[in-house]
Formats: structure tokens, sequence, C-alpha cells
């Protein structure tokens, strides 16, 4: 922030955002309203004719849809990590992109949770895996890594919801101060009668540095959970005992780069650079580079232990990966887009250029799919039996619930960051509390003081 | 005996702190503050116990192991498989579903911890001014209803803005 800045300066330009809104954000929420009701549609057609009308078939029971269940579980773990973990760790460049990474977990774990649905074909059975009493002698399998899925993918939705809201009651008084009629009774239910008094301070920072303290587990367990639903089967390709830190890492890596795609538009659209400076963005680019060094040495990793291994399957499964399959292709565009390019931030000027940030996360954004495209479908389609060796081809359904994702994703993102302050209000306002003891009339003054003394003025 | 509330603005929070300090000197000791943001010089202010939130949390967290024991090994023993070749009453991977119960009934019991321990979701019956949410810091004096012209004066004289009753 400048060094300038003060209350008054802060309260005002977060709260700008929240005016009523132009006609090109609201051409722009529509547009995605329509790609996810364009998904929408195309699942009640998915529900209407079966599963048959996309490309899961024998072998590949785990298509497009178990891919975005993965990708957009692992773009949610980087918004818990900069909200929660970097608040432990004290770093305080992370306040200012800490909101809309929040937001960004909820809304990313809202739409993975909507694939696990999609996959069933009969959604409304979906109720088999909750523990009801029943006569038919079903229970769910607490020893199966699905059962594992439905309690760490709840839990994680739950806690990040809270820890969201809980932050932003504050920001939400600030809200309603400022608002008037209808706007004012909505800021007003939500931010629950917070008045600032010390009680409420005192309460509001124990309890969100537990629910920091709450989060950070998750962001490790969650994806490690993820991630066994194909490490804890005997499929080649993804019964390796580095699948719980290898898609944590790459989980971080993928949200990264979102964050990334989310905060350098937003900034520049909502005229918030004097908040999300050049400096935010390039520890977010040291930081995607720390993650991608890690899934590049789980990329060397895998295929030796393959190799190591002996087991002649797996051995096949991965030559096939690196050539002669339908996903080679993709897994080489994959090792560019994720282990190759994001080098390119060990370069200082690429690191605050925000042309080659936006376009290096878009590119690391793909290549994180294509990861879990080729791990899933990849290994699926040629496991033991050669006989029934089968490429997948994704139909036009899946392509578009996949697009609609993307749209209800986003779609959520920007109703968020128009109606909800998108930084924090009164945790930067803290930032300056060091630097601004008073009020800009008087400062000047304070500081000729200050400055008399020190040269010995008196 | 009724009693009143007053709330003096300050501009800035070291003077507000300074304030509150020359109040209890006064016999003002039923204070309160409002604050746009957590300060140093409020928080050396209004020295206050450690939170009880975190009782909230230590005990969410321990009924959420228990809760997740009880579920996953009870519903086991009620339905008996051998799954995998995994005995019927399998720890390890049960471990999982505790843990994260665990977490789960943690972050809500601090969500209720937060809830009552800050006294949220009540009606406001002090005096507020909205320009404490921006850059003001209130000092509120809670007296006898024949003390509040005392406590206005006080208030003026150390310093603050402006008096909201």
């Amino acid at each position: 922030m400048e060094p300038t800045a003060n209350f008054q300066t802060v309260h005002q330009d977060l709260l700008r955002p929240l005016a009523p809104a132009g006609a090109t954000y609201k051409a722009a929420v529509a547009a995605l309203a329509a790609l996810a009701g364009w998904g929408g549609l195309c699942w009640v057609y998915m529900m209407y004719n079966g599963l048959g009308v996309s490309g899961i078939n024998h072998p590949v029971g785990w298509g497009l849809y178990i891919t975005n269940f993965v990708f957009w579980v692992g773009i949610a773990h980087s918004g818990t990590l900069i909200s929660a973990i970097l608040f432990l760790f004290r770093a305080r460049w992370r306040t200012a992109i800490s909101r809309s990474s929040e937001a960004m977990t909820v809304f990313a774990v809202m739409t993975a949770g909507l694939f696990p649905l999609v996959h069933l074909g009969r959604p409304w059975n979906f109720f088999w895996l909750l523990p009801y009493p029943n006569q038919r002698g079903l229970q769910p399998n607490f020893r199966s890594p699905l059962v594992w899925d439905v309690f760490a993918i709840t839990t994680y939705l739950i806690i990040s919801t809270v820890f969201l809201y809980v932050g932003l009651i504050p920001d939400l008084a600030a809200a309603r101060d400022a608002a008037s009629r209808l706007r004012r009774r909505f800021y007003g239910l939500l931010a629950l009668g917070w008045h600032g008094t010390e009680r409420q301070w005192h309460s509001f920072a124990s309890a969100y540095l537990l629910f920091c303290g709450l989060a950070t587990p998750l962001v490790v367990s969650v994806h490690s959970v993820v991630s066994w639903d194909f490490a804890m089967g005997i499929v080649p390709g993804w019964h390796a005992t580095i699948f719980a830190p290898y898609f944590v890492a790459g989980a971080i890596l993928s949200g990264l780069a979102m964050v990334l795609t989310l905060s350098i538009p937003l900034r520049q659209l909502l005229h918030l650079e004097t908040y999300i400076t050049i400096h935010h963005f390039e520890n977010l680019a040291k930081l995607i580079l720390l993650t991608s060094l890690i899934v590049s040495y789980a990329y060397v990793v895998e295929p030796y232990i393959a190799w190591y291994g002996g087991d002649r399957i797996e051995q096949d499964s991965f030559a096939l990966r690196f050539h002669g399959s339908w996903e080679s292709p993709l897994f080489w565009l994959m090792v560019l887009c994720n282990a190759v390019i994001p080098l390119l931030f060990f370069v200082p000027r690429l690191r605050t250029n925000l042309a080659a940030l936006f376009g290096i996360a878009l590119l690391i954004n793909l290549g994180m799919y294509l990861e879990r495209l080729v791990i899933i479908s990849g290994s699926l389609s040629h496991d033991f039996m050669p006989s029934v060796w089968r490429d997948y081809h994704p139909t036009w359904v899946e392509a578009s619930i996949t697009a609609g994702a993307f749209g209800w994703f986003l779609m959520w993102f920007l109703l968020f960051v128009k109606h909800f302050p998108p930084l924090p209000i009164a945790e930067l306002k803290g930032h300056l509390v060091p630097f601004q003891l008073f009020p800009p009339e008087t400062q000047a003054s304070h500081e000729a003081t200050v400055a008399r003394k020190w040269d010995g003025g008196g | 005996m009724s009693r009143r509330a007053v709330l003096g603005l300050f501009v800035e929070a070291p003077a507000a702190a300074a304030a509150a300090a020359a109040l209890r000197r006064r016999g003002f000791s039923d204070l309160g503050f409002y604050a746009p943001t957590l300060h140093p010089a409020l928080e050396a202010a209004w020295p206050s116990a450690p939170s009880p939130v975190r009782r909230f949390t230590l005990t969410g967290g321990i009924l959420g192991g228990l809760s997740g024991f009880a579920l996953t090994i009870g519903l086991t023993l009620l339905w008996p498989r051998i799954v995998g070749g995994k005995p019927i009453i399998s720890i390890p991977p049960f471990l999982v579903i505790v843990f994260e119960l665990t977490i789960l009934i943690a972050g809500l019991a601090t969500l209720l911890g937060f809830l009552w321990s800050a006294r949220l979701a009540r009606p406001a019956r002090e005096p507020y001014d909205p320009r404490v949410s921006v850059d003001r810091y209130g000092v509120i004096v809670r007296c006898a209803a024949e003390q509040s012209d005392q406590a206005i004066a006080a208030l003026r004289e150390l310093g603050c803005e402006e008096v909201v009753e």
C-alpha cells in the first residue's frame, strides 16, 4: 500500500467495487450463467438418455467427470494455503489476496462437489453413500477411499465456507454502515450485529487463528484422500505411494495458477493496483516455481518406480503414456506446461511481467487439467488385459458439462467480488496501524515534531 | 437505578486508550471500545483473559474424533463384512474418517464459540456511530443515569471528537 494511505482511503477504495454494476458486468454474469445453464441442460440430457451419451465405457470407467472433480478440488487448495497457512506463517503480503483466494476455494469445492453427482449417472441415488438405517443391507464401506472422499470434501466445503464467512463479518459491518435501504438490511443480516467492540475483536482474533489452524491440515489431507481414490486401486499407473504428495503439490500448483488467472484481471478491472501489487504476483510466481519443481520430481519418480519395481505391466503402462497411446501428446504437453514453462519464473523480469504471469498461469491450468486426464483416463485405457484396451474419446456432452462447470465457477466468483468486499478491509487497515497513528491532517505535524526531535531540535 | 451508556469518538487509538485510563482513574470502571481494526494501544488498554473460543474448539475436536470412531466402528459391527481381507474393525482406514470429523466438528464448534463469545446476533443496546467502522475509535462509558453528564464532560475534557448518546 502507498505510505500515504489511511483508513479512510482504504475503506473507500475497497467498498467501491460494491457500487451498482454496469452493463458490461451484467452481460458477463449473464454469459457465464448461460454457459452454466447449457452445462446443466446437457446434464439433464445425459440423465434422461443414460451415461452412454458420454465416452465413458469399458475400460475407461472414469473420464472427464472425475478429471474435473480432481481438477476443481486441486484448485481449491491454494486458496486455503494463502488464507490459512500463510497467515500462520505471518506472511503479511498474503492479506491483499487472501479474501479472493478463499472465495475461489469455496466456489471450486462447490464445483468439484457437482461431479461425483454428474458421474453417478443416477444422482438421485447419491444418498446410498451416507450411513442411514435401511433394510437392504446397504452401508458405506468406510475402508473405501470413495467414502473417505465424501467426508473429506464435505468437511473441506463446510470449513472453507465458515472460514470465509467469519473473516468477512467485520467487512460486512463496514458495508452495512456505508449502504442504505435494502443493501443495508442485506449486509446487516449477514454482519450479525458486529460493531467492533473489544469483546468481538478479541473473539474474532481467536476464532480466526483457530480456523487457520483447522484449515491447514485440510490442505494436505483432502487432496491426499482424493489421490488415494487412485493409489488404493491396483490399476497400473495409479498404484504408487508417491500419489499423495504428488497430488497435493500439483493441487497447490494449479491453485496458485488459478489465483493468478483471477487476480490479474480483478486488479485491473476493480482498480486495486494500490493493494494488489506486483510484489504479490512475484511471490505467487515463486511459490509456483517451488511446486512445479516438486511436480517435476514426481514426473521423474513415477516411471522410475515402475522401472525399479520390475512390474512389467506397469512399465508397459508408462511406456504407452510416453509414446503410442492416445494420451501421449497430451502427456508431453502436460510436461511442457507444468515442468518446463514454469522454469521461466527463474527469470526475475518474467516474475514481474503481468502478461507473462497471466500467460504462464493459463498454461499451467491447462497442463494440470491434462495431468489429471492422463493419469485417470490414460491409465484406465490400457491396464492389465490388452484385449480390453481402448482409447477414450469424450463426447460433446462431457465437453459441454465441463465448459458449464467453468461457467458456474466464474459466475459465482464474479457475483462474489461485486457483492462482497473482495479484499479484507479491516485486516488491511491493521497493516497501516504502525504507520498511521494520526489522521492525515495531524500526521504531517506529528512527523515534523518527531523529525525535529531526532534532529535535536527539542 | 437506571443505567446509561455514552459513546465518545476519538480520532486516534492511543488517545482513546489514554482517555480510557483517565476515565478509570475518575471512577468510571465500566468501559468498552469500538474499533475499525485491532490496535495494539487498545489491546493494551483492555487486557483480557484468553478467549473461551479455544475451549469450544477443543471440545468439538474431541467430540468429532469420538463420533468418527463411533460411526465407523459401530456401523461396521452392525453390518460386519470382510472387505479386501481387512479385519471387521480396520483402524487405519477408519482414521481418515475420524480425522475429517475431528476437523469438521471442531470447526463448527469454533463458529458456535465465536458467536457466543462475541455476543453476536443480539440487538444492540448501546450507542453506535457508523464512523467507528471507518476510521474512528469509540470509548463507551456505562454508568448510572445521574452520572451520565459527568461522563460526557469527562469525555470532552479528554479530547474526544464527538459524544453520541
